[in-house]
């Protein structure tokens, strides 16, 4: 079958997904639907307790029960090394992070013992008869209780709790702050969250002891960075290893670690020489995957009277759990670069403390810092607009850089890329007639109604991202492989799980190529078919992946246009709708012809060698900085606390967009997540480290009934970062939505008084202020 | 102490001998071989699990296989009619009604039940129906828009 000629342009198009027969007819493979002969299963025995000493571990009962062939403990494991840590802080406190305890646990859910057994419901039981006797130790779950004089020390070598302190300054933030008419001061938090990708984590493990080599199946964003890392720490030769990421459930930042449990498991298939299954149990997900945020931040902005704003100073409590996971310390770095937003002054100062607490580690979690920040100066924008008594869009629009400023330098080193950053919220403002809904909102407050009406601006720093600033590379790499029959296979480094790169990147091969989209396949996640990548995090998949892509198809047509010429015996020819075609005498020869001549090699053109494959490793010369504005109307019932989103309106700015219908399902995905934050998501870890809200039935995620409808539309600024234009999308979403939320319920009472309130809003909170304000 | 089961399973018999305490869940995934429909959580709050059971969608991880012992279960995998997509796998596929996938099993036959009862939902209909199915990625509107167009389709 050769390959067919394309028409029309497909970037651009919504084009509905080429990964979705397999995904809607239930023939997908997870890491939970393998099964390999001689498989076992593991059950991981887990502390109960968040600080404790272990006084004796008895594995012998679990053992004698008939199916169970093995029970490893701390022991068995002691010279393995480090859940590792890539991020390098000066001066970072990173403790030893074995991946079952020693003789101490540190956190609720703390590995202690494995059981290996034939079947799964037979390791859960011998498991459940592993006897461990703890000696149980003050717990601190809070990062500012931690920080206290007197506080329980995490670990007992580091007695102050603190992991690593950070300072950065840009311009000179004292002498803005002396030059202010105004200073606005708040304590801010950014509550500890659960990613809660719906696919729990899990692994097979499969070593062949003949050959030393390892293949392990695992549910990761990241599996190249997985294979280096653990070939290193369990002292496999790399090119012995292959990490596989089949289908992969979502991830939103939760699977680019590297956790115990992949190197355990890898552990474990080596002693029993047997491929064995572990799959994460959605409370273990809870208590053992990373969550995301844990930040009390101090702010206070200074500003002149008439609303310039001149300075920001931020000081940054994180809670850091633990241990330090694969990015744990960088994260609250991040909110330190996107610290102005998308404002003009140039004066910031900023001091993060990382705080121990006996809890599981933060990390990425969509957004990855960049909610917090955002968060922060949008809430600070509209506490100063109440203290000036402007209009918060006003005051927003009088501090946004004009377009020709751009690419703009902000006070923490940054170079935004490109952007126009009133068009989306006058767009935002147009769409839900700003004017009139403050008229109204005037009225419904003489009827003691309350109603709010809440902006964010937000920008976000994507396509993570340039090597120098990432911790693990930042580039990406694309191979195109044109077989002889003319058909197209994309090798993308990248590792979708979600996102639908099989689908936007066969539209721009497609569309580079001149082929139909039919004739193009696009493969990832898998170490041992595709060249060295990155993964799929940071929003970094189709601006830094996809513009990887675009250069490989660039070597490969300069390949397939010598081919051509040689074969149209003409110097120059046209690539074009699937045919090379020469320009003085519009003789063309097809694609599947070139391809076919391409392999068969009988004749070849000048110092060209056979074949048609091209790969290129790119490297981003910056970031990306994508931008919009959200806009909420909610209506708040005085008596009960209740918000309803009366409108939601998102205005975003991606950069070129490839697909339209998945830019669209991205946004409501984020917005979803940035609203779980707001309203109703909450990692609860009461005084002695237990996780409260440690299970789904206790953990208010988003369901369909608790969602309102986005309007969502976008404006174009393309990036002049990568040749596609794109910025990127997948965080977009999250980072916009929590202030224009609670901006919208803080407006709705703050003729009561309310200046701010903490995430999540809920109606306990709300219906408190308002009888407060009442009474 | 086993028991002798035999049940239906898209349309073909299946039978063996499974431990009461066997959720339907673990036979359907790991002894009967249908993958397709998935553990999202053990405790009958995510959906993922999803099932038709006798027609109305149950979920599977809060059902021991013997319950389900001489009665007829659909998967996702026995949607399809001779290959031929059910309309609601179609409409979740135009739509863009699915990111990672793993919910979609659930949501789909979920979204089965929810027509059968009421072939032409408000949305307001679609989203109650659905709100014991979670999905972590889309926010819901792609898929309530699937639902409506499997529904306007159904009723043309």
């Amino acid at each position: 079958m050769a390959t067919t000629v394309k028409q029309e342009a497909l970037v651009g198009k919504k084009i509905r997904r080429r990964e979705d027969p397999r995904l809607i007819t239930g023939t997908a493979t997870y890491v939970d639907d393998i099964k390999m002969p001689g498989m076992h299963h593991a059950c991981i025995v887990r502390s109960p307790h968040a600080a404790a000493r272990i006084k004796s571990l008895n594995v012998k009962p679990a053992l004698e029960r008939p199916g169970v062939v093995a029970v490893f403990t701390g022991a068995d494991v002691k010279d393995l090394g480090s859940v590792p840590c890539i991020a390098h802080l000066p001066g970072l406190r990173a403790p030893h992070h074995h991946v079952l305890a020693q003789d101490r646990v540190y956190f609720v859910g703390h590995p202690v013992a494995v059981v290996v057994a034939s079947d799964r419901y037979i390791a859960a039981d011998a498991a459940d008869a592993v006897e461990v006797e703890y000696d149980v130790l003050p717990a601190v779950a809070d990062p500012e209780k931690a920080l206290a004089p007197g506080a329980p020390p995490v670990h007992p070598q580091w007695p102050d709790n603190v992991a690593f302190t950070f300072h950065q300054e840009g311009g000179n933030v004292e002498q803005a702050f002396r030059e202010a008419d105004v200073v606005v001061r708040q304590r801010i938090t950014s509550q500890r969250l659960i990613p809660m990708a719906m696919e729990t984590r899990g692994v097979v493990a499969d070593w062949h002891a003949a050959e030393k080599s390892l293949t392990l199946y695992c549910s990761t964003q990241a599996p190249h960075l997985l294979r280096s890392l653990l070939a290193d720490i369990l002292g496999i030769a790399e090119n012995r290893l292959r990490v596989i990421a089949p289908e992969v459930g979502g991830g939103f930042g939760s699977k680019i670690d590297v956790y115990a449990e992949d190197l355990l498991m890898s552990f474990v298939s080596q002693r029993i020489n047997k491929p064995v299954k572990w799959i994460e149990s959605r409370r273990e997900n809870f208590l053992g995957t990373i969550h995301g945020r844990g930040h009390v931040d101090y702010y206070e902005l200074a500003a002149k009277r008439d609303g310039t704003m001149l300075g920001l100073k931020l000081k940054i409590i994180q809670d850091l759990g633990a241990y330090m996971q694969l990015i744990t310390p960088a994260i609250p770095t991040l909110s330190v670069l996107m610290m102005p937003g998308l404002y003009k002054f140039k004066n910031i100062s900023a001091d993060i403390v990382g705080a121990f607490t006996n809890c599981f580690p933060t990390d990425a979690y969509r957004g990855a810092g960049r909610p917090e920040a955002t968060h922060g100066i949008e809430r600070m924008v509209d506490i100063l607009a109440a203290e000036l008594k402007m209009d918060p869009a006003e005051l927003r629009l009088k501090n946004f850089p004009a377009p020709e400023e751009f690419p703009f330098a902000t006070a923490t080193g940054l170079l935004y890329d490109s952007g126009n950053y009133a068009l989306p919220l006058k767009n935002a403002l147009d769409a839900v007639n700003y004017t009139t809904l403050r008229g109204e909102q005037e009225q419904a407050r003489k009827q003691g109604k309350l109603m709010g009406i809440g902006i964010s601006a937000y920008g976000e720093l994507c396509a993570i991202g340039p090597s120098a600033a990432a911790p693990n590379g930042g580039w990406e790499s694309a191979t195109v492989k044109i077989e002889p029959s003319g058909k197209v296979t994309v090798l993308t480094g990248a590792s979708p799980h979600g996102q639908g790169e099989e689908t936007t990147f066969a539209q721009i091969a497609a569309d580079e190529l001149g082929v139909d989209i039919d004739d193009v396949v696009v493969l990832h996640g898998d170490t041992l078919l595709v060249q060295y990548g990155i993964g799929t995090y940071g929003s970094r998949g189709t601006a830094v992946g996809g513009a990887a892509l675009y250069y490989a198809l660039q070597d490969l047509k300069d390949k397939i246009r010598k081919f051509g010429a040689m074969m149209l015996e003409c110097e120059q020819v046209t690539l074009a709708g699937g045919r090379c075609v020469d320009d003085r005498t519009g003789k063309s020869v097809s694609f599947a012809e070139i391809a076919s001549a391409a392999y068969k090699a009988v004749k070849l053109p000048p110092n060209t060698e056979p074949g048609l494959v091209a790969t290129h490793f790119w490297e981003p010369p910056n970031f990306t900085f994508p931008f919009g504005s959200h806009i909420v109307v909610t209506d708040v019932d005085p008596d009960t606390g209740q918000i309803s989103i009366r409108r939601y309106v998102a205005v975003d700015d991606c950069g070129r967009i490839i697909n339209p219908l998945l830019v669209a399902g991205q946004v409501h995905g984020g917005v979803a997540q940035g609203l779980g934050q707001a309203l109703w998501e909450q990692a609860v870890y009461d005084d002695n480290g237990q996780l409260v809200s440690g299970e789904l039935t206790d953990y208010a995620v988003a369901r369909a009934h608790m969602m309102p409808w986005i309007e969502a539309s976008h404006t174009v600024t393309p990036s002049p970062v990568n040749p596609l234009g794109v910025k990127g999308v997948g965080e977009a979403g999250t980072i916009g939505c929590s202030p224009a939320v609670v901006n919208s319920v803080v407006d709705a009472l703050s003729h009561l008084g309310v200046r701010h309130i903490d995430m999540p809003l809920t109606p306990e909170k709300i219906w408190k202020l308002v009888q407060g304000a009442r009474s | 102490m086993k028991r002798t089961i035999s049940l239906t399973i898209n349309g073909k018999p299946h039978a063996g001998e499974v431990e009461p305490r066997l959720l339907l869940i673990h036979y359907l995934r790991e002894i009967a071989g249908f993958t397709g429909p998935h553990i999202g959580c053990e405790t009958s709050t995510c959906g993922a699990c999803t099932v038709l059971l006798d027609g109305k969608a149950v979920k599977s991880c809060a059902i021991f296989t013997v319950q389900a012992d001489g009665r007829q279960i659909t998967t996702i995998e026995g949607l399809a009619v001779n290959g031929k997509l059910d309309p609601l796998q179609e409409a979740f596929w135009n739509e863009h009604g699915l990111q990672c996938g793993f919910c979609t099993p659930g949501m789909i036959l979920t979204a089965k039940q929810l027509l059968a009862d009421n072939p032409s939902p408000t949305e307001a209909e679609i989203r109650k129906g659905l709100e014991g199915n979670v999905c972590r990625c889309t926010g819901y509107q792609h898929i309530v828009n699937a639902v409506k167009a499997a529904a306007a389709k159904a009723g043309a």
